[in-house]
């Protein structure tokens, strides 16, 4: 079960590329796991390793302090390819909770909500000030769907209600729909 | 039954109408109710351990159907023996889904069926496909199963459980948009080849928030597989789904079919309501797209997004931003110059996108009496056990293996390289996938995405090539 999200006051890592497919967030030879746990370290992990394993220097993401850097900031398009949620879940255990970009693909999107990662749409403008100024500190309030960045175009964002709601109180929509099990039976009556 | 259900509705409206179980708020989404749900051992052991830790059963194990296809090898094995797995987490993995799906009562197509395969392949293949129908898989490829008039799409792992459980959704409902490709293709341009220029034409995220309906002449045209070729790439555009009306070619493909009726007044009532899954004339639609298909040509990719595709033996084009840029440099590709040419050092015919029996007829004509050039290795790859008997029983597997090619066990094989089929770093790879990403294909392999008869003319000719140079016979 996922912590609640209310409020983060965080700095920002920036990876300055569009397109970042779930096959770069979490490789698929990973996927043969059947647990949902300890995956941060096979985030990114091709950008991260060299062929026998051994974290490349010269990387940012393996000298990243996520006490201090929970925010991720991408390029449009963010999480295409994959429904995986294992994507999502290394990200989260990675660290980072919140994912900020132009555009996120549309299962992702769903997926990192129901996680602990909050996925931000950013107007362009609040954007590409983001992707020009790495390493900032920003905060972020889901109750107010509200961005604070300081210095910069700070923006209100949009997220599906139910989504937030979700993300605020901590829970997963499993019990909302079995709480609705007459709804179901009823609909399984009249069609049959 | 809708409340403005005289207005002219799309196909993807009439789905969803009428699996609502309860209709969005602004606070809720809707509730959807689905009627087909395809598992398969990658994206479901979390999903089940949820059951578990709630005390949960699966609500519909009837409306719940299972296989084994990204972590199987396609090695052969004797009977008896046991699967050549690629890692112990693999067959532990294969090993849980068949413990579930035992506690479950879940009809599972594992080791021992006639219609094991890729989840795509198998659901039409069994008829449990069908016209009108909700299906989900945790899979985004799941949008495959749109070609036959279905609203089908891929969802995460927390969502499986969703269905497992309660056999229903939270889902806001999408955009829709058409794309209309007029006219008629060239001879030797395939369904690959169309969903490719789709693709470049409306971008990675042209499709993003959207389900896509494929209309037009050069649609009409297509054959069922071509149809689930054509579909199951709509996620590679950002769509959630992508459909085609059920037609007459729909409804002759499924006939016969295990799950579906059989002849007589049962199978013409299934037809008769089976023909309501198409747009009005005059339903809206929230985007329109116009594609001219007569000028399509075979089509490969140049970069590492599937939206960079270009006719075979056009300029590789200038690069557009600093990704197009890298993805140049990975692909070891330059501007200005075409992809055909290239050398290639591995070949893959499969995946849920091109491993159907069609496909395989494509592959084989251009393979028939040559060799697969010297160096370069070529795996063929059926998509289900019923794919690999039909081509064996038409001789297709000979005319692979007399090519000096691989004619493999079916799976899922080297589109995810997770279970043993794999490139290796630096080589070029042309598949008839549907994913050119970084590392797709093993850490560092490059990926050309293409048809089968091009990816086959590219095996005999060991560059990328044009495929009618290669679609006359050859000289026995």
């Amino acid at each position: 079960m996922p912590d609640r999200f209310t409020t983060l006051t965080s700095r920002t890592f920036v990876i300055d590329q569009e397109d970042i497919d779930t096959d770069q967030i979490i490789p698929a030879r990973f996927l043969t796991t059947t647990s949902r746990e300890g995956l941060g370290d096979l985030a990114f992990h091709d950008w991260r390793y060299d062929g026998d394993g051994k974290p490349l220097e010269n990387v940012s993401l393996n000298a990243l302090d996520t006490q201090t850097h929970r925010i991720l900031v991408a390029g449009r398009n963010f999480g295409c390819g994959s429904s995986r949620e294992h994507a999502p879940w290394a990200l989260h255990d990675f660290g980072f909770r919140a994912v900020i970009s132009s555009e996120i693909a549309d299962i992702f999107r769903s997926n990192a909500a129901r996680n602990g990662l909050l996925p931000i749409l950013a107007p362009p403008d609040a954007h590409a000030w983001l992707m020009e100024n790495p390493d900032v500190e920003i905060s972020v309030d889901l109750s107010k769907q509200r961005v604070d960045l300081g210095n910069g175009p700070s923006f209100d964002f949009k997220i599906e209600p139910f989504a937030r709601h979700c993300l605020m109180e901590g829970t997963d929509p499993l019990g909302f729909l079995t709480a609705r099990e007459d709804a179901i039976t009823a609909y399984e009556t009249q069609r049959a | 039954m809708s409340p403005d259900s005289g207005r002219p509705r799309s196909l993807f409206e009439k789905v969803w109408d009428a699996h609502l179980v309860k209709t969005e708020t602004t606070e809720t989404p809707a509730m959807l109710y689905v009627d087909l749900h395809l598992v398969h051992e990658v994206t479901s052991p979390q999903a089940f351990s949820v059951l578990a830790e709630r005390g949960l059963k699966v609500r519909r194990p009837d409306r719940t159907l299972a296989t084994i296809d990204h972590s199987t090898p396609t090695l052969d094995f004797a009977p008896g023996e046991a699967p050549p797995y690629a890692t112990e987490a693999a067959r532990k993995q294969v090993e849980t889904l068949e413990a579930n799906v035992a506690e479950h009562g879940i009809d599972l197509h594992g080791w021992d069926s006639e219609h094991r395969g890729v989840v795509h392949v198998i659901g039409p293949e069994l008829g449990a496909t069908q016209p009108g129908m909700t299906i989900v898989c945790g899979d985004s490829h799941t949008a495959t199963h749109g070609a036959f008039g279905a609203l089908a799409f891929g969802i995460g792992t927390t969502e499986v459980g969703h269905v497992l459980a309660t056999q229903c959704l939270l889902q806001r409902k999408p955009k829709s948009m058409r794309i209309t490709l007029e006219g008629p293709t060239a001879p030797g341009v395939s369904a690959k080849d169309i969903i490719l220029a789709v693709i470049a034409e409306i971008g990675v995220d042209g499709g993003t928030g959207c389900v896509i309906e494929y209309a037009g002449e050069a649609i009409e045209a297509l054959d069922m597989e071509g149809r689930m070729t054509v579909c199951n790439m709509s996620i590679e555009a950002g769509a959630r789904a992508g459909m085609i009306a059920a037609d007459a070619t729909t409804f002759a493909w499924l006939k016969g079919r295990e799950r579906v009726p059989s002849e007589g007044p049962a199978w013409d009532e299934q037809v008769a309501q089976w023909s309501h899954y198409r747009s009005d004339p005059g339903a809206r639609f929230d985007h329109e797209v116009v594609i001219d298909a007569t000028r399509i040509r075979p089509m490969v990719t140049w970069g590492t997004a599937p939206d960079t595709g270009i006719a075979v033996d056009a300029p590789v084009p200038d690069a557009r931003s600093a990704s197009h840029a890298k993805a140049l440099g990975y692909m070891q590709f330059e501007a200005g110059k075409p992809v055909s040419g290239a050398k290639v050092d591995q070949v893959f015919i499969g995946s849920c996108t091109n491993s159907r029996i069609t496909d395989l007829r494509a592959a084989a004509a251009i393979m028939s009496g040559r060799k697969v050039a010297p160096g370069v290795r070529a795996l063929v790859v059926p998509g289900s056990v019923g794919v690999r008997k039909q081509a064996e029983a038409e001789g297709l597997d000979r005319i692979f293996t007399e090519a000096g090619a691989e004619w493999r066990q079916p799976g899922c094989s080297m589109c995810i390289a997770m279970n043993g089929d794999k490139g290796e770093p630096g080589q070029l790879i042309v598949s008839t996938s549907n994913r050119n990403f970084e590392g797709r294909q093993g850490p560092g392999a490059r990926t050309v995405l293409a048809s089968p008869a091009t990816a086959a003319a590219a095996a005999i000719a060991g560059h990328v090539i044009d495929p009618a140079t290669l679609m006359e016979p050859a000289h026995a």
